[in-house]
């Protein structure tokens, strides 16, 4: 055969990279315009207090309309298929969260735990965002509570938000997962080593 | 030995997703019972941290676009209304007058608290002294420079004793997130009522409803037993 080893792997789809970068822009600006209401230090320097709660709340519902596009008119069957990806945990990912290296595929367990805290808490977020909204106007939504559950959702998520980016531009290991989000492929060896079984499934019927 | 089902593939992905949301939804009823665990450890780091990080300490609230800004050249307390001789307090003037001071604890009705927070400042039975309300006085509206905030309390609810117009908060002046250069204390009530940035003491013969209350919130905000506490 003359044919080469093929270099790149398609790892997601356009309409898998516009969903990430939608949640990820969305909580950048969600946490900026949070922070700046929450740390007093910040809210004395800004001031400009209605107007930052103002981008905080309109960029929540840009957020959930904006995934609600995606889902609507993107490429499904893509979305259907990684869904499936992070719900199932086999051995091997077992044995991974257990430290031992394991072959993983397309995902590895960690990213599954990751992806399915981040949906969680995307809901979280939802539901006690609009009851501080809503408790603002009507004091039956009001709960002692939820102020309290949106801060430590807010804090714990600012630490997996970390960890990912660590992982996601910094890591040596792993950094290189970035391009298939950006370009949407990742090269071939790099599969190999950090994604075994999946590379070697897609190396035939995903060539780029 | 490993079992058979040990190797079968198991859909962890959506257990983790309901868990998760299960565990943020039933806080609602456990997240009080946690803080009271975790706030020794805050409370802690909020003394060092408090104007950093909120962690167990206070959060910022205005109403309008920025936060009034302190001059001590100009500013002036007003005590008008029915009284017998309306009278404008400058900042050397207050200061001039006996102070007091109190370690009282802060509660929102949002949520957060504040412990001991010391307090130091003028009781109102001085004010009033100076400007002397008539017979018909009922209660006293408080007016903040942060346009359209106010507030009120009777006569009787400002004359409790661990009522002040504070000036000063943890040993130094109040900063203006805080209200500078004068706010008002209640402890027994939530935050709301105690107006910041306050301008204006007018004595009036029936209770006004306040910015707040405009919005649904309780008259009398008795910590614990108003705005659904109970």
């Amino acid at each position: 055969m003359a044919t080469a080893e093929p270099l790149r792997l398609r790892r997601f789809t356009r309409t898998e990279r516009t969903l990430h970068w939608v949640h990820a822009t969305a909580f950048l600006v969600l946490l900026a315009s949070g922070l700046a209401l929450y740390l007093p230090s910040l809210a004395q320097l800004l001031g400009r207090r209605p107007l930052l709660k103002d981008i905080h709340v309109y960029t929540a519902v840009t957020w959930a309309a904006a995934i609600l596009v995606v889902v609507l008119f993107g490429d499904r069957h893509s979305l259907r298929r990684t869904m499936r990806e992070m719900d199932v945990f086999d051995r091997d990912d077992r044995d991974w969260l257990r430290g031992r290296k394991t072959p993983q595929g397309k995902f590895n367990a960690g990213q599954k735990l990751n992806a399915a805290i981040t949906a969680a808490f995307a809901v979280l977020f939802a539901v006690t965002g609009t009851l501080l909204w809503l408790g603002e106007r009507d004091t039956r939504y009001r709960f002692a509570q939820t102020l309290l559950i949106h801060d430590w959702l807010t804090q714990i998520s600012l630490l997996l938000f970390l960890g990912h980016l660590y992982l996601a531009v910094i890591h040596p290991k792993t950094r290189h997962a970035l391009n298939g989000m950006t370009r949407g492929w990742v090269d071939a060896e790099w599969a190999d080593r950090r994604h075994e079984k999946w590379s070697r499934e897609v190396r035939k019927a995903d060539r780029v | 030995m490993v079992s058979v089902e040990g190797q079968e593939p198991r859909r962890y992905g959506r257990r983790v997703f309901l868990g998760v949301l299960a565990g943020g939804l039933t806080s609602f009823a456990w997240a009080p019972a946690a803080s009271r665990i975790f706030s020794p450890l805050t409370s802690a780091g909020s003394q060092l941290l408090g104007n950093v990080l909120p962690v167990g300490g206070w959060r910022i609230y205005t109403i309008s676009g920025s936060m009034p800004v302190f001059d001590p050249n100009t500013w002036s307390l007003a005590v008008d209304g029915l009284v017998e001789r309306p009278v404008k307090l400058g900042y050397d003037d207050l200061r001039a007058l006996p102070a007091a001071e109190q370690v009282s604890t802060f509660h929102c009705v949002t949520g957060w608290t504040v412990h001991n927070v010391r307090w130091r400042g003028i009781r109102l039975q001085r004010i009033l002294d100076l400007a002397g309300p008539l017979h018909s006085a009922r209660a006293l509206r408080f007016v903040s420079s942060e346009h359209p905030y106010e507030d009120s309390l009777t006569i009787e609810q400002a004359l409790l004793p661990d009522v002040m117009l504070a000036l000063d908060l943890d040993g130094s002046p109040l900063s203006r997130p805080h209200g500078a250069p004068l706010r008002l204390v209640i402890p027994e009530m939530y935050g709301y009522k105690g107006v910041k940035w306050l301008e204006r003491i007018e004595v009036v013969g029936e209770q006004p409803t306040g910015y707040w209350e405009n919005l649904g919130y309780d008259q009398d905000a008795w910590i614990g037993r108003s705005n659904g506490y109970s």
